[in-house]
């Protein structure tokens, strides 16, 4: 056994993994990476084969090797696409652990993954009080005097762009306003835990409150553990297996000493890696059963409220729509129909398919700051798309999204609004 | 292939179209084929014809081989690399150049994708049919020198029917124009269809010229499951002697139903021996009747269920299912060898009891699903490539098929073309002449035998070869 073979396999879910593609090339039409260099190296399948050759000792870790491991955007697109079940995001995922062992990553990312993953996720408080910093910067007047400056623009162009990027911190953050514990005022149907999340809990604090605001409407318990921390998947996703399990551990914790029934998650990214504790922790002897029990309660929203709450009434609301599937939502959780349920039983609401609805926004986690460039070129192709539509209002079940398609709107100039759909579940949602 | 023949080719194509590194010869060493790979010692993206010529030129004075390739979906190894070669990757000339909807043909470049080409015909009223089970992917070049079939062979015929004219730069380097928007054409050798399942041994096509015709008005869409595999097959017979054509008669066994249902979960029942999934399609009401009739044949060869698609869309996902067949396999063991012998369409029923014959007589996993309407059947054998032993078994398991689909009268490749994977069963089906005619045309267009070389057949002496030792290795000469 070869040595990167040995560490690959400490984070994949199984040998088998690796050997599971059978090259059919049916990913390829799927793949916005190779779309955009039409190289092979570009594509799962290519991807899969670099995998195997460095499992193998057939190539080194090289830049090349580091470099497209790092330019996919674990879209997963490709898993929804392969037919023979190829697990494809636990072994670039794998990949990308073993390269940031081997050192070899980009500056850019190693000091993200540093300062944010290291410093902040596992420190809420400090997370808080940096994104309260922020807050306070969004809010002055020296923000605006950088973006009208020429000098600055000239020489700070991309991260001026990454300031526009960066959606406002909420002046109140979710945390503080959501109590331990809402009591249903009628008998609780169910039992529900929100997870407040990091970004989730300072950038769209709103759209939590909208969260515990519908299943307070659908008779639901609300509790939120007060010790909670990120969910983990910004790390794990970037190949940190030690922060991402370190949090997933913290987590289960906090919510162990709980009575719930679901794990209601409203940004797709979190409810993907939620899910996949399990795996993650398969090696974890004290937290394996745990992590099992942990997993299987979590729920997207859109698919609690589909699931469970099938033919509750929806105020009439007439407006055209479009939806936009989050990939951790579509690819890695299969939650497609859902979403459009809910949307068409609410009368007078009118929804138009978005062309490419399943293709990634370009937004990925940290890949929009990393690889600029790229995610600019499918934020465009998707803005195009929506454009199209001619609908007023976008919907997007994840945060990363939601910020990048209401960048792309204003950077594209698209007339539209990005919303939520827990929002519009709420606005539109009758009570039991 | 030494630095000084590659600085050539770098200045022949430029320098952000070639590349040498270790990752990208990885990525170029395989095609869509089980256990074939082979790494080249470079890769180009050429942009024009002039540059493809050149490098031919160059081919023949340094002596390198040249393998073309579109998206590398292929399943006979047609496109992987031989040793000493430059594969030559055409997915770049993805322009669609015309759609003349007073001559129903479209202009295409060789590396447009099948089913974007089908989609943009389909815009304007017209339709391409040849739709190969990797149409998503696939490159329209690739279909062109495979000669690709697919689901609606049966009524609408292969890539071939759909070929007016094509061009190609042929070894020498020399640009060969034939064809054209002719719907009649008999000026000299039909060389057009020469190029037709050429493989990419003859030449490198830079443009196709393609037949349309009109899209059909309506189809319905028939699925029928069997308790019985035998029963499936006498349908399928059964159907075709009673005159009717319909645009697909698709068959899957049970262990492909079942790999295609862990993937789609649109609810297939699993304990079904035997699945039709039957398309005809139309005008009037013609296609109504023939639906009623084909449900009749069903019942009388008890079908154990029948349904009729509701929508379009449902019917569009029953076939994307079916697609996904051969992939789905996978689910069940990490290799799966696929392949496409094909019968006369009356023998089916026996050529389905053979492979199952074979898969008991061999001690391997076979799922069987194939164009049942064309006899164009698809064994795919589900092992482990790391296991020797049972690689081994799945040859001899196939060695017996080909025998058998070839002493039923039919042949062993239907539609995935011959390539490295079946080469040594060719003369079972070609004949020693045929073989030999097929040599002599390679050898006068390719003198020094550089492009795609080894592909369908090799090119050596008759009395080539290691010495044989034991009386049963000795050729006879037939």
């Amino acid at each position: 056994m070869t040595k990167n073979l040995d560490k690959l396999l400490q984070t994949l879910p199984d040998d088998d993994v690796l050997s599971q593609c059978i090259h059919c090339g049916m990913c390829l039409a799927t793949c916005p990476t190779y779309e955009l260099t039409k190289l092979e190296r570009s594509s799962p399948r290519g991807r899969i084969r670099l995998i195997n050759a460095v499992a193998k000792g057939e190539l080194h870790i090289t830049c090349t090797f580091a470099y497209e491991m790092n330019f996919c955007l674990d879209c997963e697109a490709c898993e929804t696409a392969c037919p023979a079940g190829v697990k494809y995001g636990s072994m670039v995922q794998a990949s990308r652990s073993v390269i940031a062992q081997a050192g070899h990553e980009t500056l850019l990312k190693k000091i993200i993954k540093k300062i944010i993953f290291s410093h902040l996720l596992l420190y809420p408080e400090r997370f808080r009080a940096t994104a309260r910093l922020l807050y306070f910067y969004q809010n002055s007047k020296i923000r605006k005097i950088i973006h009208s400056s020429k000098i600055t623009a000239k020489y700070f162009g991309y991260l001026i762009e990454l300031d526009k990027l960066a959606p406002p911190v909420s002046k109140v953050f979710g945390n503080a306003m959501i109590p331990e514990i809402i009591k249903s005022q009628k008998e609780s149907k169910y039992k529900t835990a929100i997870l407040t999340g990091c970004l989730m809990d300072v950038m769209f604090a709103d759209v939590n409150l909208d969260t515990v605001e519908v299943l307070k409407k659908l008779d639901c318990e609300v509790i939120k553990p007060g010790n909670q921390f990120c969910c983990g998947s910004l790390p794990g996703h970037n190949g940190d297996f030690l922060t991402a399990k370190e949090l997933a551990k913290r987590n289960i914790d906090a919510f162990e000493k709980y009575d719930y029934d679901y794990l209601i998650s409203n940004s797709s990214g979190c409810g993907a890696f939620m899910k996949e504790y399990k795996y993650l922790l398969k090696d974890e002897l004290l937290y394996t059963e745990k992590a099992e029990i942990f997993s299987n309660k979590v729920k997207d929203i859109m698919e609690f409220i589909a699931e469970k709450f099938p033919h509750v009434a929806y105020n009439n609301y007439n407006e055209t729509i479009t939806y936009h599937d989050a990939c951790h939502l579509v690819h890695s959780q299969k939650i497609y129909n859902e979403p459009r349920r809910i949307i068409n039983s609410i009368n007078e609401l009118q929804l138009i398919e978005l062309e490419e609805a399943n293709w990634c926004c370009g937004s990925a986690g940290i890949y929009n700051i990393i690889h600029y460039t790229d995610s600019m070129k499918l934020l465009e192709r998707k803005m195009n798309h929506i454009r199209d539509t001619k609908a007023k209002i976008v919907l997007a079940g994840n945060h990363g999204c939601i910020a990048q398609l209401r960048y792309g709107a204003s950077k594209f100039e698209v007339n539209i609004e990005v919303q939520h759909p827990v929002t519009l579940i709420k606005n539109t949602l009758h009570n039991l | 292939m030494n630095n000084s023949v590659k600085e050539r080719i770098k200045s022949i194509v430029g320098k952000p179209n070639f590349t040498d590194s270790r990752e990208d010869l990885l990525c170029y060493s395989y095609d869509g084929t089980a256990l074939l790979h082979h790494l080249p010692e470079a890769v180009i993206f050429p942009e024009n014809e002039e540059q493809v010529s050149l490098i031919m030129k160059l081919a023949n004075e340094e002596l390198f081989n040249v393998v073309p390739r579109g998206s590398g979906t292929g399943l006979s190894g047609g496109s992987i690399p031989v040793e000493n070669s430059l594969v030559v990757v055409m997915t770049k000339w993805n322009k669609i150049l015309e759609i003349d909807a007073r001559n129903l043909t479209v202009t295409v470049q060789p590396g447009v994708i099948t089913g974007k080409l089908q989609s943009e015909v389909e815009k304007t009223g017209l339709f391409y049919p040849p739709d190969p089970g990797s149409l998503n992917v696939c490159t329209i070049g690739g279909n062109v020198a495979n000669n690709a079939g697919g689901l609606r062979g049966l009524k609408y015929g292969v890539t071939k029917n759909y070929v007016l004219g094509a061009e190609m730069i042929l070894p020498d380097g020399e640009l060969l124009k034939t064809g054209g928007k002719n719907m009649k054409d008999v000026a000299g050798y039909n060389l057009r269809d020469f190029i037709v399942g050429s493989e990419g041994t003859l030449g490198i096509i830079t443009k196709i010229i393609l037949k349309l015709i009109p899209i059909p008005a309506k189809s319905i869409t028939i699925l029928a499951y069997f308790d019985k595999l035998t029963d499936s097959a006498q349908a399928v017979s059964d159907i075709i002697a009673a005159h009717i054509t319909p645009c697909m008669m698709e068959f899957l066994d049970n262990t492909t139903i079942n790999c295609v249902e862990d993937y789609t979960n649109i609810g297939l029942p699993r304990s079904s021996e035997a699945l039709l999934l039957i398309e005809v399609d139309g005008r009037g009401s013609i296609v109504e009747d023939d639906a009623e009739t084909i449900k009749n044949i069903l019942y009388k060869n008890n079908a154990s269920s029948i349904k009729t698609a509701s929508s379009v869309e449902e019917a569009v996902m029953l076939k994307t299912a079916r697609r996904s067949a051969f992939s789905a396999l996978a689910r069940k063991r990490p290799t799966t060898i696929l392949e496409d012998a094909t019968v006369p369409r009356s023998e089916l029923p026996v050529m389905i009891e053979k492979v199952t014959h074979a898969a008991h007589l061999f001690d391997v996993i076979f799922g069987n699903f194939g164009h049942a309407g064309d006899g164009n059947l698809h064994p795919t054998c589900l092992t482990d490539e790391r296991d020797n032993k049972e690689i081994e078994k799945a040859h001899k398991a196939f060695d017996f098929i080909f025998n058998e689909a070839v002493k039923l009268g039919g042949t062993i490749t239907g539609e995935h073309g011959t390539g490295l994977a079946k080469k040594q069963f060719l003369e079972k089906v070609a004949g020693v002449p045929g073989l030999e005619m097929m040599k002599k045309i390679k050898c006068a267009i390719d003198e020094n035998n550089i492009l795609n070389p080894g592909k369908i057949f090799t090119i050596t002496p008759r009395c080539e070869g290691t010495l044989p030792f034991r009386r049963e290795q000795i050729k006879k000469f037939q």
